[in-house]
């Protein structure tokens, strides 16, 4: 007999989580536009209400659109179940809150979207949770950065904006040495390039808007439970293992062998939180998900055939994409991308700043915002924008300078992007 | 709770009260490379309506301490010896798969602690595959992604285990891994080695439920008929769209019919 073979990418992401809906018979996932769900009979809500059946309460906690987007994110990630959330941000702000607070400490990559070192640096220190940053590249620096009330390491699977591939086994060991979970930022990478839970990743989470979502018309997160980490062995978390008065006593762990995290996030994170998702931008991010096998073969192809026209243009200083042999992550990125490196990275215009603004100025096919992953091409100045708060010496660490130039590559005719650029290009020479 | 059973440390989850032998009880007993988390739904529900709920890992899995036992007439033995340190004099056993083999034999050679009995996700013989058999010995995580796959019958579950959200097949996997390195090929062998199992069911005294998946594909429907009419009045009710892990993939049907069973005269 044949070795019996799970769905592929390509079907999971099309069917799992989701089946015809018994009542009505419709085919694509409805948007369950409701609050909250009638109860059976008094026993049956009593039984909700303290876990003793599974069903939907109230759509902060749980919504049946929400559900077929969670079950197929974690699917597709080889996790035990997800929550969806208000936006990535919320995302990473539910994965820290549930195992971390006033007194703990993060051990973090310093190449990070502007807004989750914002959170890191300077919104978590007031709430007692305090992060050190190091190179993410330099293993030792991960090591020597432990304290022993550390509680969690981060990092994103590629850095924002520079490309630095994570090492994630060699993180993952450290954190595990540590009796500590690793959670990494997949939203550069997408389930399609990499699974962190293969790799010894804990935690993971998405922002959703991105190319999951892909059209840019949601904002939206996702929080994954890989279903590895063993929180009793590690005596580290009380909270997952521990009866909690704030939900009926319940000891997490006991419940579920390995989905403590999950339980916890969604019973206690959800419900005070309040972060959650609104079962129409949940519709919205499945309609992604359904052709995200398809769109991210045609980023990786797009930004390929860019990467090689920038390297070789005279206006070009540098490409930074880990694909190249010059990127310093270029073999652990063929160890742990074979797909591909994803659609967004940087490069460095020769010249000024004025030069960048002439470059930007000329573009027409892509659009100048603050987003990347959409099916359109976008370009942004990050020393300007996302990264703005960051000082010279943080955007040194972050592997930007004020001439680098991020790019998101879309899904147009890859001719059409390149002719753009060469417009771009010809007015930043003009200077 | 902790309870010392032979000298060993085990656990058993109780459904979130304090365990009481006064109550009538209902011990829920897992199958190969699983834990006592496969049944928190059920287990849970019942702790809060009326009976004392021991959910247990059985030796060398999940929380409890010692070497997985090797035999099923051992574990049956081990059941017993379970509820004389939980101060239960009899109670209602539910086993799934090899924990419906568990208690099959228990109730058979011990009438008198087993009120009556539970079988899901059951069959006899309960003989597992050469291949499969061959993978749980030197391949442990092939073996577990062939029962994954073969366990479920769906890549949509309703509401989920143990709630919205959650991946049932997900949850399956990571929880056989979770197991220690050679518990599933020991789990596996004693399935295999029960031949007894028609001579015990004939002997069954006390009222018996088949649970079973339709779409099963480890322990077909059809592999119970000799079973069935061997355990003479059993009730048999068939669950439509689920595979071996009915708990995960039919939390509340699988509650429905336990509640049914268990309260019947």
């Amino acid at each position: 007999m044949a070795a019996p073979k799970y769905p592929g990418f390509g079907t999971l992401s099309l069917h799992a989580g989701s089946r015809p809906d018994p009542v009505t018979g419709a085919r694509a996932t409805p948007i369950y536009f409701t609050t909250s769900f009638v109860f059976r009979d008094a026993d049956h809500a009593a039984a909700l209400f303290n876990m003793e059946r599974a069903g939907h309460v109230y759509s902060r906690i749980s919504n049946p659109t929400n559900a077929v987007l969670e079950e197929r994110i974690a699917a597709l990630e080889g996790g035990v179940g997800a929550i969806a959330t208000a936006s990535g941000q919320a995302a990473m702000h539910l994965a820290i809150a549930t195992i971390a607070g006033a007194g703990s400490h993060i051990v973090a990559s310093r190449a990070l979207y502007g807004g989750s070192h914002n959170l890191l640096a300077y919104t978590l220190p007031r709430f007692g949770i305090e992060t050190t940053f190091v190179n993410p590249r330099d293993l030792d620096a991960w090591k020597k950065a432990l304290r022993p009330n550390t509680r969690l390491l981060f990092g994103e699977t590629l850095g924002n904006p520079g490309l630095d591939v994570l090492d994630v086994p060699r993180v993952a060991e450290i954190a595990h040495a540590a009796k500590i979970p690793l959670l990494v930022d997949s939203t550069f990478t997408t389930p399609y390039l990499m699974r962190p839970f293969d790799l010894g990743a804990d935690l993971l989470f998405h922002s959703a808007t991105k190319f999951l979502g892909g059209h840019g018309v949601a904002i939206g997160g996702v929080l994954v439970d890989g279903g590895t980490f063993d929180w009793d062995a590690s005596g580290k978390f009380p909270e997952l293992t521990e009866a909690y008065g704030g939900f009926h006593g319940m000891d997490f762990q006991e419940e579920s062998t390995v989905a403590a995290f999950l339980l916890r996030a969604r019973r206690e994170g959800l419900r005070d939180f309040g972060a959650c998702m609104s079962p129409a931008t949940a519709f919205q991010i499945l309609q992604g998900v359904e052709t995200l096998p398809l769109r991210m073969e045609r980023h990786v192809a797009n930004t390929r055939r860019i990467v090689e026209f920038l390297t070789a243009h005279p206006a070009v200083e540098a490409v930074s994409y880990p694909e190249l042999p010059s990127h310093p992550d270029h073999a652990l990125a063929k160890e742990l991308l074979p797909k591909g490196c994803g659609s967004v990275f940087s490069f460095n215009l020769k010249g000024d700043r004025a030069a960048g603004r002439r470059f930007i100025e000329a573009l027409s096919v892509f659009s100048h915002l603050a987003n990347v992953g959409d099916a359109k091409s976008l370009v942004i100045h990050p020393a300007s924008t996302t990264h703005f708060r960051m000082d010279e010496a943080a955007l040194r660490g972050a592997g930007i300078t004020e001439g680098t130039v991020r790019l998101s590559i879309g899904l147009e005719e890859a001719d059409d992007l390149i002719e753009d650029l060469s417009r771009g290009l010809r007015a930043a020479q003009k200077g | 709770m902790e309870l010392q059973v032979s000298g060993r440390k085990v656990y058993a989850y109780t459904g979130g009260r304090a365990f009481d032998a006064k109550l009538p009880t209902v011990v829920f007993i897992h199958g190969a490379a699983h834990d006592h988390c496969v049944w928190v739904l059920q287990s849970r529900y019942l702790a809060h309506h009326g009976y004392g709920v021991l959910a247990v890992d059985l030796p060398g899995h999940g929380r409890s301490e010692g070497e997985p036992l090797r035999r099923v007439e051992d574990m049956a033995d081990w059941i017993v010896a379970l509820l004389d340190a939980a101060g239960v004099k009899s109670a209602a056993l539910v086993g799934h798969s090899m924990g419906a083999l568990i208690t099959l034999d228990c109730a058979a050679r011990h009438p008198d602690r087993v009120t009556r009995i539970a079988l899901l996700g059951t069959a006899f013989p309960m003989r597992v595959s050469g291949e499969l058999l061959e993978a749980a010995q030197h391949d442990e995580p092939a073996a577990h992604d062939m029962i994954n796959i073969w366990s479920h019958a769906s890549q949509a579950h309703y509401p989920s285990n143990p709630g919205p959200g959650f991946w049932v097949i997900g949850e399956n996997l990571r929880l056989m891994q979770r197991q220690k390195p050679g518990v599933l090929y020991i789990d596996f062998t004693a399935c295999n080695d029960y031949a007894a199992g028609l001579e015990r069911a004939a002997s069954v005294k006390c009222p018996a439920l088949l649970l079973l998946g339709r779409r099963d594909v480890m322990t077909p429907p059809r592999a119970t008929r000799e079973l069935v009419q061997a355990l003479k009045g059993a009730t048999v009710t068939t669950l439509a769209g689920s595979g071996h892990n009915l708990m995960g993939e039919k939390p509340d049907e699988v509650l429905d019919a336990l509640r049914e069973f268990l309260a019947s005269v």
